[in-house]
């Protein structure tokens, strides 16, 4: 089971998950270059996915073998975008 | 080592318990799904960038219904850490209300999902054999919508184990483990939010 420690205050995490996603939604509607958008996007995507995995699912109180389990599908998935993109290079530029 | 010396050891170097070792295989079956996703979204991802006549997501989908179905998972994770929570503190009755109010908000998120399909399948003709966009919208909401139904039924078994007794302040690794899948769910939706619908 987690191991004791403090519990989060659980209640300042969803507000910060709220006001995130009420973010993303305005994010979509500035006014400048698709690729700053999307970057933002992502970047607040990770920002939310971080939040819910250390403080609800407790990883930031886990020990550190359980983090790595966590964060080993990540890396892969990285990897994998990457590797698809020789495939996709005849698109991407000239 | 002595005695006191192996009382005294760093966390990381006990042996598992049983409880860990359910904690353990749950990590590692969320490990393996979230590779199942993380496949879907990299496919998705070098389709859209090879398709060049890609759809704007947020016209075509509309995001007022699915930013709702966000709140309502986040929301749904928190109740679900209510849960547990109430539970360490030998709080039978808000494991209860917390437990229910989760499964509610699943179902509220999956009555949601439906009428979003009816309305893109029957009002907009979408359909999974149109084009790329249509079939990856389809295939990625609807296999994290086999997940969430998966979590709304593994919920309710929590639950019915919970209103026999099940659970204590010194046994809640069930709930714990119900919570880690849940919230596993929350977050694949945060990131379909983004890549599906927003960007």
């Amino acid at each position: 089971m987690t191991d004791a420690h403090a519990e989060p205050n659980y209640m300042a995490i969803f507000w910060w998950l709220a006001a995130l996603t009420a973010v993303e939604i305005g994010v979509i509607y500035l006014p400048i270059v698709k690729l700053v958008i999307v970057i933002l996007l992502v970047g607040l995507a990770i920002s939310k996915a971080a939040l819910v995995a250390m403080y609800f699912m407790h990883l930031k109180f886990e020990k550190r073998s359980l983090a790595l389990i966590a964060l080993s599908p990540v890396g892969l998935c990285i990897l994998l975008t990457f590797a698809l993109l020789p495939d996709l290079a005849h698109l991407l530029g000239p | 080592m002595s005695q006191a010396a192996i009382l005294h050891a760093d966390p990381a170097e006990t042996p598992l318990t049983p409880e860990s070792w359910g904690k353990l295989g749950m990590w590692i079956f969320l490990a393996g799904d979230a590779m199942s996703f993380g496949g879907l979204i990299a496919a998705y991802a070098a389709l859209r960038i090879g398709t060049p006549t890609w759809p704007v997501p947020a016209k075509v989908l509309g995001i007022q219904l699915t930013a709702l179905m966000t709140f309502l998972l986040i929301c749904s994770s928190v109740t679900m850490v209510k849960a547990l929570s109430a539970i360490r503190h030998g709080n039978r009755a808000g494991l209860t209300k917390f437990l229910s109010l989760t499964i509610l908000g699943g179902l509220l998120f999956l009555g949601m999902q439906a009428y979003e399909w009816h309305h893109l399948i029957v009002e907009q003709g979408m359909a999974i054999q149109n084009n790329l966009f249509d079939a990856t919208f389809f295939i990625l909401t609807g296999f994290h919508g086999c997940h969430v139904t998966g979590g709304v039924l593994y919920l309710s078994v929590v639950l019915s184990k919970g209103l026999a007794g099940k659970y204590s302040a010194s046994n809640y690794n069930g709930v714990e483990l119900v919570g880690l899948y849940w919230h596993f769910v929350d977050l694949v939706w945060i990131l379909i939010f983004t890549f599906v619908y927003l960007i």
